[in-house]
């Protein structure tokens, strides 16, 4: 098993001819996965990458009978994908696109309420459940199949951690990026949920990141209620108050937030906690009992 | 992007969101020109700079004639500026507003966020004007009145009216205050704010709601819908190495260490930052180069990091995912030269053709210092620093 993408996903690509959409399309295709489409509004009928393109998410379902949408649409344009995904009753979308204003992400979120679609990032690297399915823009090649889930907020971060894992001799279960903006579809918690309920991951890494308070809301659901070991880092220890780190969400803002308090909170939840982001393969091993 | 608070009323205006009457001045004259055509007995003039805690540092001055005015206006432009929310450097003042003296009889406080637990817009608002929100939820988290906004139908009246009357408001300010939160509500989600902080709201004791201070905060992201709001930004109150490296697509902010470090990934570069912490040092920014990390992007990044005289090492850590390592470290090799650089550079490129750009940092002019592991990485810089 794994968590959210497998064999039986069936992907379509909304933002499928553009520039980013058609790389990583066909890098997903090449790993294996199982995309049977895509949508560019203006092109249906046409093909491309040897998939049919589709005008609208509709018809694209109504074709293929995609059960999974992978979002590269533009960010003036990528709420609105999101929403039309979750119109037609997508299980999983997977938003890529960095840079959407957060106000439409409240319209999403709102949106979403009542629908049954989960909704992973935007501004996030997607999700790979290794040897099944890639829905993402991680390279495919330091992932290897196993037991490890990973959960991060960022991206090059969580190759970082696979591919440490992935040399101490392990793989992973599904490893996915959440996003780094302050308001994003799936968060720790839920992660954490899904992880907990499949029975082939045995340990989680989970990586956070300075601003809000995702960390800590895990480490309340750890402590109550999580069955599996976890591994946690959280980056930016040394980023000084009110200033942004790059994702609209990393900031300390109000003196809350900081990498010290949520490593605290972890600790206290039970966490193996990395201090050094080199640590995370061997703390990994520490935490399998190994 | 943070605006001024002449600026942010100004939107706020626009809005129906009552504030005092005022302009901005450049010169003490323009600032006498002002307190005389605003005629009340007391005019304030007040410091922008978008830093808080101005009152405090003698930011805020009320004068009783035009003639004062001119004078705290020749005191204060020019000055720095030194607040709690500066930084010991603080900042220089080129601007001031002028604005007129009101009778105040009640200071409170109203803001407005987005709570990323809710995903919504929460209304806060406080008896306790004046006074730091963070300070307030600290000590009597009581205090403070939170309504959260469905996107669906917006701010409800029924909302506004709690936060007045939770406010112990009562008479005709009720509905002032009610279509001032209303109005400012609407003036948060048409600019696409991230935060509007209203502190203090004051009651006149002509029973007038106005708001005496602003501060907003507009989306970065949501600028490319708001061509009208680019001018608003004020290039004095950045630094200048962080404009420059947002015209070449990096991401960048000045810290106070001597590691230069050029990461891809906002969640990379503060891990290595973390990394050099722990190895002795300190990193001296942050810089995300951006996932691709192509060769014109790495040299404007080698220009910045060498712009910066405290740098005396320079760590680049790279995660080849998509990207190729080879292709990254030609890239750096290309920057080197066009850029000068003069200290040591350690490099470590992991992922994709790893070996591959090791070969070809190796063999290059350049006396890079190669790494593969994090913790080596961050070990040889520090050790390149300290020779």
């Amino acid at each position: 098993m794994s968590i959210l993408v497998d064999r039986n996903t069936r992907v379509i690509v909304q933002g499928f001819t553009g520039k980013e959409g058609t790389f990583h399309a066909q890098q997903c295709l090449e790993y294996g996965t199982n995309l049977v489409g895509g949508v560019t509004p203006g092109k249906g009928g046409t093909t491309h990458l040897g998939r049919p393109v589709f005008n609208t998410v509709a018809d694209a379902v109504r074709f293929t009978g995609a059960n999974t949408s992978l979002i590269f649409v533009p960010p003036a344009f990528a709420a609105d994908a999101i929403m039309e995904a979750a119109d037609r009753k997508l299980a999983v979308i997977v938003c890529i696109t960095e840079g959407i204003p957060t106000l439409d992400m409240v319209k999403v979120r709102r949106y979403l309420q009542d629908k049954s679609s989960r909704l992973v990032g935007p501004n996030c690297p997607g999700v790979i459940s290794p040897g099944k399915a890639k829905v993402g823009i991680m390279p495919g090649f330091v992932h290897r199949p196993g037991t490890v889930g990973v959960v991060s907020r960022s991206g090059t971060l969580t190759y970082e951690a696979v591919d440490q894992i992935t040399r101490k001799g392990l793989g992973q279960s599904t490893c996915l990026g959440i996003g780094g903006d302050p308001i994003i579809g799936t968060d720790f918690v839920d992660v954490l949920r899904l992880f907990n309920d499949d029975p082939e991951t045995e340990v989680v890494v989970m990586i956070g990141e300075i601003g809000g308070t995702a960390e800590e809301e895990a480490a309340e659901y750890i402590r109550r209620e999580f069955k599996k070991p976890v591994v946690g880092f959280i980056a930016g220890q040394t980023a000084p108050p009110g200033k942004r780190m790059g994702h609209a969400g990393a900031i300390i803002a109000g003196g809350k937030g900081t990498a010290a308090e949520k490593t605290a909170v972890l600790k206290e939840a039970g966490v193996f906690i990395c201090r050094s982001p080199a640590e995370i393969g061997d703390r990994v091993l520490e935490a399998l009992g190994g | 992007m943070k605006i001024h608070e002449y600026q942010g009323k100004e939107v706020l205006k626009r809005y129906g969101v009552p504030v005092p009457r005022g302009q901005v001045a450049k010169t003490a004259g323009e600032a006498e020109r002002i307190a005389r055509e605003l005629g009340t007995k007391v005019t304030v003039i007040k410091a922008q700079i978008h830093a808080g805690g101005r009152g405090k540092a003698g930011g805020v001055r009320l004068a009783k004639s035009p003639e004062e005015a001119r004078q705290i206006a020749e005191h204060m432009l020019g000055r720095t500026l030194v607040t709690q929310q500066t930084g010991p450097e603080g900042k220089k003042v080129l601007q001031l507003l002028v604005e007129e003296g009101l009778e105040i009889e009640r200071e409170l406080y109203l803001g407005m966020v987005i709570d990323r637990a809710t995903a919504r817009v929460v209304v806060m608002a406080s008896a306790q004007g004046g006074m730091e929100i963070e300070e307030v939820a600290a000590r009597d988290p009581d205090a403070i009145l939170k309504v959260y906004v469905d996107p669906a139908v917006g701010l409800m009246p029924f909302q506004a009216n709690q936060i007045a009357f939770g406010l112990g408001l009562d008479g005709p300010t009720v509905k002032s205050c009610a279509k001032f939160v209303r109005n400012l509500y609407t003036a948060f989600v048409a600019c696409d704010a991230s935060l509007a902080e209203i502190n203090p709201l004051v009651i006149t004791e002509n029973g007038e709601v106005l708001a005496l201070d602003a501060k907003i905060n507009l989306d970065d992201n949501a600028l490319y819908r708001h061509p009208e709001y680019a001018d608003l930004r004020d290039l004095n109150e950045e630094d200048p190495l962080e404009t420059e490296a947002a015209k070449n697509g990096l991401s960048y902010i000045k810290l106070d260490g001597e590691v230069g470090c050029m990461v891809n990934g906002a969640g990379l570069a503060m891990a290595t930052m973390d990394l050099i912490q722990l190895a002795g040092s300190m990193p001296a920014n942050f810089l995300d180069v951006g996932g691709t990390a192509g060769a014109d992007r790495v040299a404007a990044a080698f220009r910045i990091l060498m712009s910066d005289r405290h740098v005396r090492a320079v760590l680049v850590n790279i995660f080849g995912g998509i990207v190729r390592c080879d292709r990254v470290a030609n890239g750096i090799i290309e920057a080197m030269k066009t850029v000068q650089v003069n200290v040591p550079v350690v490099v470590r490129l992991q992922g994709t053709n790893a070996a591959e750009a090791r070969q070809v940092l190796q063999t290059a002019d350049f006396p890079f210092q190669v790494a593969d592991e994090l913790a080596e990485a961050a070990q040889k810089v520090v050790a390149a620093l300290r020779k």
